[in-house]
């Protein structure tokens, strides 16, 4: 069962600042993909390497262990990567999604060093699958990992022992002592006793904050304690929250995240992939009130899912029903938890505890609003409602074939965007100034390239081109 | 048996849950075709889950990659799931069953009907022990005919029983060459055992992958059809050309007895040893003692035989022939009662995959 991680408060006369011998050449603060890669990078630079990871070791990894593939230029094909995906158009998907709030430096960089990342990770034992059945949209962009994430994880951390590189289970790093952008050392708590470990280089690789509820809830008020976490219950943010305390650089909006709309039954930390759920282009979404809230069908779920989670947030207790007939239950993913099932829609209301009149009114709303045409599950069939608020625009089929099915929607965080500004070099930056020996990568500076928006598969990327340049740095230098 | 049904259906209910998880995911689509043929299905019935749980041939990848396994609340074990899905549909098929379930669970029974055939061999037929006669000439063909045909022909018998059972609950329809070509071409070159992706297995060696348990696994099946095929030689030399063992060296009979033997050997010993290093709780925990009394059975079957070749001429001759009769025949007395059924049901399951995929 996972739980959520409490808080340790930090005992900094633990601290004890140029005393005592260098642990490491390098410490990385992290366990999941960008923290490995760069372990795996120090460590080949002949670097000694310490990697301190929160979790245990079945839940190593962070977000990581839930991830599928990562987005990756090609001129040619590459690997199980079929045809080409240049630059420029990954570069133009970008500006799409994040509406041009990116650092197009940034950007092109972790897009130029996507490709060669591509062999690097196969070499440290990374394996490649064709794209997953349900996912062909994304086969000449995406490469998947056999196995998933977890997979991938494993095969890093059997690199990372190869190379000697000792990793620190249930170790939280609590503080990184720095003074005017160098950093001595790092406060960690393990077993319940909290010690100070010294070290050249540091590289920050412990994600955002998604995981602490109270401080999603500064950026979010009430409304963060019903959201779910599709990840990692470890990424608290601690580390963000203080190295930025002591004037690290910040970029990106506390209130930003990636949110999607999964079942509501899912896990509250860790529930992953399997608790997304793709029936809402074919549904009637209701809120608590038995009210339609918004344009069902407006696009294609890959391109909706992401603001499904904010359109859930912002209804009464942060809850949604997607309801829909016979006709549609076999048109999308199957779903980890049956749906409720009625053969008559009222029992359905009743059984989903929403108010039944006012449900009811709104479905006949729907159907008599629905119009004639072909219906198209695959793409925008423009099969629209007439004269109501708000219309459904695609795949609007009256609601009327029995069995009913009913599930619930909650919004689950994937991940945070407030992090620590990084130069070229990964390098954190302190007032502008690119800090001597502390270096960040993944998650915790994706913001640095996604403004807002998201695009299925660039957070690995960018903790892979990032963990490797900074881990190479980091190696470099001691 | 009602309480056997309950525990078959709470079986059931657990090969469901976790199999619903799985299609939700998909991420270990590319391991093997029971993921790949998992993917077809929205729900799972009994004969879907039989089908997939004989595709499966416990690489454990989906173990190793899985983000839902303990402590995970979703608590997700397929190879261990399939492995006792698979091995129950083994007992509930090859009647009869109890004969079945004792024999892929227990060593006992194996080690109790050497006995009996090494008793049997030595004062049934008179064997005196320490004798350099060679081979044949202490037991006469004629009887051992007499002995091994009724124990090649009813063990046979309760293997294709079976099998048309086993088919027909998966709701198998009637063969066509291709499909069965499709399944050897498969079998033969242990496809699946490559892991997918050429990577190998994480059967013994935890989250890393090795090509161990392939060139073990495939040293054993060819080790065994080149003994098999020698005696089926041996056999026809004897009745049709009249040609009477012992065969020279440089002879089919004698050169795929011996390589075959030696594949055997060195491919159940391996087998062996990934067998000890590898995760208990990821195969069907109750029925350890059975696979390793089959792993073992085999060894001895082909070492011994070995051994017989070795001692031709000396003191050893007769013993070891004795010793190695009794392990052949308990070696064929429990043919489809052992692990050795694993193969048969899994070409099932192929020519079937191979069959949807020609009827879809
Ligand atoms: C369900 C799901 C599916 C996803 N699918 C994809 C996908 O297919 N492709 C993709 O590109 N992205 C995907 N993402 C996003 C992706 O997971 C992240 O972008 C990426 O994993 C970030 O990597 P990271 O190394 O920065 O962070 P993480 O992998 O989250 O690693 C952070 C690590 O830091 C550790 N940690 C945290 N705090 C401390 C501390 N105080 N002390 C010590 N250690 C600490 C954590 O335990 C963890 O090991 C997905 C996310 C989720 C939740
Ligand atoms: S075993 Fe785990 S990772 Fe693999 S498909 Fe099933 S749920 Fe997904
Ligand atoms: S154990 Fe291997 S063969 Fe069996 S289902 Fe899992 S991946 Fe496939």
């Amino acid at each position: 069962m996972t739980n959520s991680v409490t808080a340790v408060a930090a005992d900094l006369s633990k601290i004890t600042t140029g005393a005592g011998d260098y642990q490491a050449d390098v410490i990385i603060i992290g366990g999941g993909n960008a923290a490995l890669c760069a372990a795996i990078c120090a460590a080949e630079k002949g670097a000694s390497v310490m990697l301190l990871e929160r979790a245990p070791i079945a839940y190593r990894g962070g977000n990581s262990r839930h991830t599928r593939n990562f987005r990756c230029a090609h001129a040619a094909p590459l690997g199980v990567l079929a045809g080409e995906y240049s630059e420029d158009e990954f570069f133009n998907d970008l500006l799409l999604v994040t509406k041009g709030n990116t650092d197009e430096v940034m950007a092109r960089l972790v897009m130029s060093k996507s490709s060669e990342s591509y062999d690097w990770m196969t070499k440290q034992g990374v394996i490649f699958q064709p794209s997953l059945s349900g996912t062909l949209s994304l086969s000449r962009t995406n490469a998947f990992f056999l196995g998933g994430g977890k997979a991938l994880v494993n095969a890093y951390y059997q690199r990372c022992k190869a190379l000697g590189v000792e990793v620190r289970y249930n170790t939280t790093v609590l503080h990184l002592n720095i003074n005017e952008g160098e950093c001595d050392g790092v406060l960690v708590e393990a077993d319940g006793v909290q010690t100070y470990i010294r070290a050249k280089a540091f590289v920050v690789a412990s994600g955002g904050f998604e995981s602490n509820k109270e401080w999603l809830q500064e950026a979010w008020g009430e409304a963060a304690k019903n959201f779910l976490i599709r990840g990692t219950p470890y990424n608290r943010g601690e580390v963000l929250k203080q190295v930025l305390e002591q004037g690290a650089d910040s970029i990106g909006d506390p209130t930003q995240c990636h949110a999607v709309a999964i079942d509501g039954r899912a896990p509250e930390y860790d529930g992953g992939i399997v608790t997304r759920l793709d029936c809402v282009p074919f549904s009637v979404v209701l809120n608590e009130n038995g009210k339609r809230f918004y344009d069902e069908g407006e696009d294609v779920w890959p391109k909706r899912y992401a603001i499904w989670g904010r359109l859930v947030a912002a209804q009464p207790n942060q809850i949604g029903y997607a309801i829909i007939d016979q006709k549609s239950s076999e048109l999308f993913m199957p779903s980890v938890f049956p749906a409720t099932q009625c053969d008559s829609l009222p029992e359905l209301l009743q059984e989903l505890g929403l108010p039944i009149d006012e449900a009811m009114r709104s479905i006949q709303q729907f159907n008599e609003a629905c119009t004639d045409g072909d219906f198209h599950p695959t793409e925008l069939d423009g099969l629209t409602t007439k004269g109501i608020e708000p219309e459904k625009t695609n795949w609007a089929r009256p609601i009327d074939t029995p069995p009913y099915y009913g599930y619930s929607l909650r919004p689950g965080v994937t991940f945070t965007y407030l992090g620590m500004n990084v130069d070229q070099s990964a390098r954190v930056t302190f007032n502008g100034i690119a800090s001597k020996n502390v270096w960040a990568a993944g998650e915790i500076m994706a913001g640095n390239i996604l403004g807002e928006g998201y695009l299925a598969g660039f957070g690995m990327t960018i903790g892979t081109v990032f963990g490797r340049i900074a881990g190479t740095e980091a190696g470099d230098y001691v | 048996m009602s309480d056997t049904s309950v525990v078959k259906l709470n079986m059931h209910d657990e090969a469901v849950r976790q199999l619903t998880v799985c299609n939700s995911c998909r991420y270990c689509e590319g391991y093997c075709n029971a993921f790949q043929a998992l993917t077809r299905y929205r729900s799972f019935d009994e004969p879907t889950v039989s089908h997939l749980a004989n595709l499966c041939h416990n690489c454990r990848g989906c173990f190793y990659a899985c983000q839902y396994t303990e402590p995970h609340e979703f608590a997700l074990n397929i190879p261990a799931l399939l492995a006792n899905v698979r091995a129950n549909n083994w007992e509930q098929h090859i009647r009869p069953s109890v004969v079945s379930r004792l024999m892929q669970a227990t060593l006992w029974p194996y080690v109790l009907i050497t006995i009996v055939f090494a008793v049997l061999f030595t004062f049934v037929l008179n064997v005196s022990w320490g004798s350099s006669e060679p081979f044949y000439s202490s037991i006469s063909h004629n009887t051992l005919v007499l002995i091994f045909l009724p124990l090649f022909i009813l063990p046979w018998i309760a293997l294709i029983n079976g099998l048309r059972s086993y088919w027909g609950s998966i709701g198998g329809q009637r063969l066509v060459m291709a499909d069965i070509t499709h399944a050897f071409g498969s079998a033969a070159s242990m496809k699946q055992l490559s892991g997918g992706q050429g990577q190998g297995c994480n059967y013994e060696s935890g989250e890393q992958y090795t090509s161990i348990r392939r060139w073990a696994h495939q040293a054993t099946m060819y080790g065994f059809l080149m003994c098999f095929a020698s005696t089926s030689l041996a056999t026809v030399y004897h009745y049709v050309f009249g040609w009477v063992a012992p065969y020279e060296f440089f002879s089919f009979p004698k050169l795929l007895g011996v390589f075959g033997g030696l594949f055997l050997s060195a491919g159940t010993a391996s087998l062996f040893y990934l067998k000890i290093k590898a995760d208990n709780e990821l195969g069907s925990v109750q029925r350890r003692a059975g696979e390793y009394a089959f792993v073992v059975l085999l060894f001895l079957v082909s070492t011994s035989g070995l051994i017989l070749y070795w001692a031709g001429g000396t003191a050893f001759a007769s013993g070891s022939l004795v010793i190695h009769l009794a392990f052949i025949a308990t070696f064929f007395v429990s043919l489809p009662f052992s692990k050795m059924v694993h193969g048969f049901f899994r070409l099932a399951a192929l020519c079937r995959e191979a069959q949807i995929k020609r009827l879809a």
